[in-house]
């Protein structure tokens, strides 16, 4: 089987160094984990420890609202975290395979120039776009509203492109032949066309939710920065970049940082592998 | 070996292969390599009958897509360039010259390069705090990445996907959530400082911590602000711009090559399963070594990839952001600024929005010239386009 004779020595610290990282990589989560259970005193004192000492649960009551503390809304924040990427996922979704299955198999006048388009603008660095977003926003009068908050994500350049580019891989015959049937264009899509995109629109519904779950700085222009309109990730953004007077309190700030991040990691546990398609799809997150 | 051996058939082509057969096997049509002339689109087909409602229908579907990014991508765009042109303040009617806005030409982008003030000053600033993140992050993360995906893709390694998802995780979290972890971790009672302590060296205070790495260099060879460098580029001193980075933006710099190598290693590991066998295996019959054989047989090999990760990595970095606005907004002392930063809280903070929309376009215009650097780079070397290839090896 293998070629090369294996090594003992070579073997052993091929295991050290893997190890070394894996401890590198996954040590952090476990402090989030335990520190998140300590005391703020404990916490400073211990700070690598993976023990809570003693073991506590006020943050989690706290986080979901079981003291009378109410200054961190977080119950709050969930929800609209909650509400913004279901929608935005949604819709996302449904609107990038229309956009990717009209580019990709339908004829119609200037398509090449809209794919150009779509070309260009994937190219322009989210972060030249954010005064121009509240710019816009502001414009129209939506400014500080979940308008603003959804509707500029509820369309996205590169999973429109993921979309059309899985499309063309894809034969053309069972369309037609769906076609000659007599269904309209809409309906091949939608009873033909979709089931058939199984595994492109898991990728592109990962996507979508890893992206709206975790976004920050479209939020961050868009609203004033109220509870009203804030999600776990900008809520935890003020909480630590200490807007809301909150000291150290390093058990809660960490508590909510794992909060923030369990729904994206329960989802990447159970779909890695399209995870990692997307990864290599998708490129980089900004 | 399973991974290996099942290595799919040599398919150069464009991306969608492997979802293409998956799909096409579901629909219980003969599978075939994917790659083959009835998996494409036909340029023209049969049935121009039926053509004639495409044309609607395809501006119907796309019209969303459309509405949207126009809305809230292209034409914003053209009011935050009009709005670099002026001094607008954010409480009038931005496109109503005279009542508080005015047209002040060229003047924000001037008075970031040629004007003294501190508008130039903490932009200059944050170019080279930026500068010097780049210079770090890029190469770092790049090695780490491939390291990571050398080690992962060992055959000799058990286990190989728990270690692959342990390296990947960081990177699917919230940068904000991932960055509030670092803060405590290199807190002053944190843990980074309390794992220093084992071994009786007292830690920094990170976050405070202004000092410049290449200054504490300098100053270890007894050189410290030299006559030689005072001389001023645009309104820094030489020595100013030799600081190097902070001891603050420095804990940046790690978290940063600590989230982002995941992502990169994926596309390592993509390559490097697409390598074919026969070359392993010729390279082992010869008898090179583990270090010859990356050298000069991977790395050639794995070109396309590599430069893809530097100039990812390049337009990756020039827009860092979140973690500077969790991890001090700019502080200790301004080093830790970077110009996407400095842009926001020139609109948002100082209500300057012509100052900041002229930083912003700046920095468009420098990761511009990147992407078109990447994209004559990547079509030039190789025709492949290896960014739009899958790699999903489980």
């Amino acid at each position: 089987m293998n070629v090369r004779r294996s090594n003992p020595v070579k073997t052993i610290l091929l295991y050290v160094a893997v190890l070394a990282f894996a401890v590198l990589f996954i040590y952090p989560f476990l402090i989030q984990i335990a520190t998140s259970f300590k005391t703020d005193p404990d916490a400073a004192n211990n700070p690598l420890s993976l023990v809570p000492n003693p073991f506590t649960t006020q943050v989690w009551q706290r986080i979901f609202g079981q003291t009378g503390d109410s200054s961190v809304p977080i119950t709050t924040w969930a929800q609209n975290s909650v509400l913004i990427t279901l929608v935005v996922t949604a819709c996302r979704v449904f609107l990038d395979s229309l956009a990717g299955y009209a580019l990709s198999r339908l004829q119609f006048r200037g398509r090449k120039a809209v794919f150009a388009a779509l070309l260009a603008v994937m190219a322009v660095p989210g972060v030249a776009l954010l005064i121009p977003k509240f710019l816009m926003v502001n414009y129209l009068g939506i400014y500080d509203t979940y308008t603003a908050m959804i509707l500029p994500l509820i369309v996205d350049a590169a999973g429109i492109f993921i979309m059309k580019q899985f499309f063309d891989s894809v034969p053309i015959s069972i369309e037609e032949a769906a076609r000659m049937d007599g269904a309209s264009i809409f309906r091949t899509f939608w009873s033909v066309v979709l089931p058939m995109a199984k595994p492109a629109l898991i990728t592109l519904t990962i996507l979508s939710f890893q992206g709206s779950w975790n976004e920050f700085s479209h939020f961050l222009v868009v609203t004033k920065g109220t509870p009203e309109h804030q999600t776990l990730v900008t809520g935890l953004a003020s909480m630590t970049s200490g807007q809301l007077g909150a000291g150290t309190q390093y058990p809660l700030k960490l508590g909510t940082a794992l909060l923030t991040t369990i729904p994206v990691a329960l989802l990447f546990f159970a779909l890695q592998r399209y995870f990692i398609r997307g990864a290599n799809e998708g490129g980089v997150k900004g | 070996m399973a991974s290996i051996d099942e290595r799919p058939q040599d398919d150069v082509s464009a991306s969608g292969a492997r979802a293409g057969q998956v799909a096409a096997a579901s629909a219980g049509t003969p599978t075939g390599p994917a790659g083959a002339p009835g998996a494409r689109r036909a340029p023209r087909r049969s049935g121009s009958g039926i053509r004639g409602r495409e044309g609607a229908a395809g501006w119907i579907f796309v019209a969303p897509m459309i509405v949207i990014l126009g809305l809230f991508l292209v034409i914003p765009i053209g009011m935050a360039l009009w709005v670099s042109f002026t001094n607008w303040q954010g409480n009038t009617n931005p496109f109503v010259v005279g009542q508080g806005t005015d047209v002040v030409g060229l003047k924000n982008y001037t008075d970031l390069f040629a004007r003294d003030g501190l508008t130039r000053d903490n932009f200059m600033q944050s170019i080279g705090n930026t500068f010097y993140y780049v210079l770090l992050v890029v190469p770092l993360q790049t090695v780490l990445a491939l390291a990571l995906a050398l080690l992962v893709n060992n055959t000799m390694l058990k286990g190989r996907s728990f270690f692959r998802t342990a390296f990947y995780f960081p990177s699917v979290t919230s940068s904000i959530a991932i960055a509030t972890v670092f803060l405590f971790l290199f807190s002053n009672t944190g843990a980074v400082n309390a794992f220093l302590g084992f071994f009786g060296i007292d830690g920094p205070q990170w976050f405070s911590d202004s000092r410049g790495l290449l200054h504490l260099a300098f100053n270890a060879v007894g050189i410290d602000n030299p006559a030689w460098a005072q001389g001023e580029i645009f309104g820094r001193s030489l020595w100013d711009w030799l600081s190097g980075p902070s001891v603050a933006m420095f804990v940046i710099i790690f978290l940063v090559i600590w989230t982002t190598s995941g992502t990169f290693m994926l596309m390592f590991i993509a390559a490097l399963q697409d390598l074919p066998v026969e070359i392993d295996e010729a390279a082992a019959l010869d008898g090179t070594s583990r270090w010859q054989k990356l050298r000069h047989v991977t790395l050639p090999m794995i070109k396309p990839a590599l430069f893809l990760v530097i100039t990812l990595g390049l337009i990756g970095t020039w827009q860092v952001f979140d973690q500077i606005y969790v991890m001090g907004k700019g502080a200790p002392a301004g080093t830790t600024l970077s110009p996407a930063f400095l842009s926001y809280q020139q609109s948002f903070g100082n209500f300057r929005y012509g100052s900041g929309a002229a930083m912003a376009f700046v920095v468009f215009l420098i990761i511009v010239v990147l992407t078109r650097v990447q994209r004559y780079v990547l079509t030039d070397k190789d025709e492949r386009k290896p960014f739009f290839r899958r790699g999903g090896r489980r």
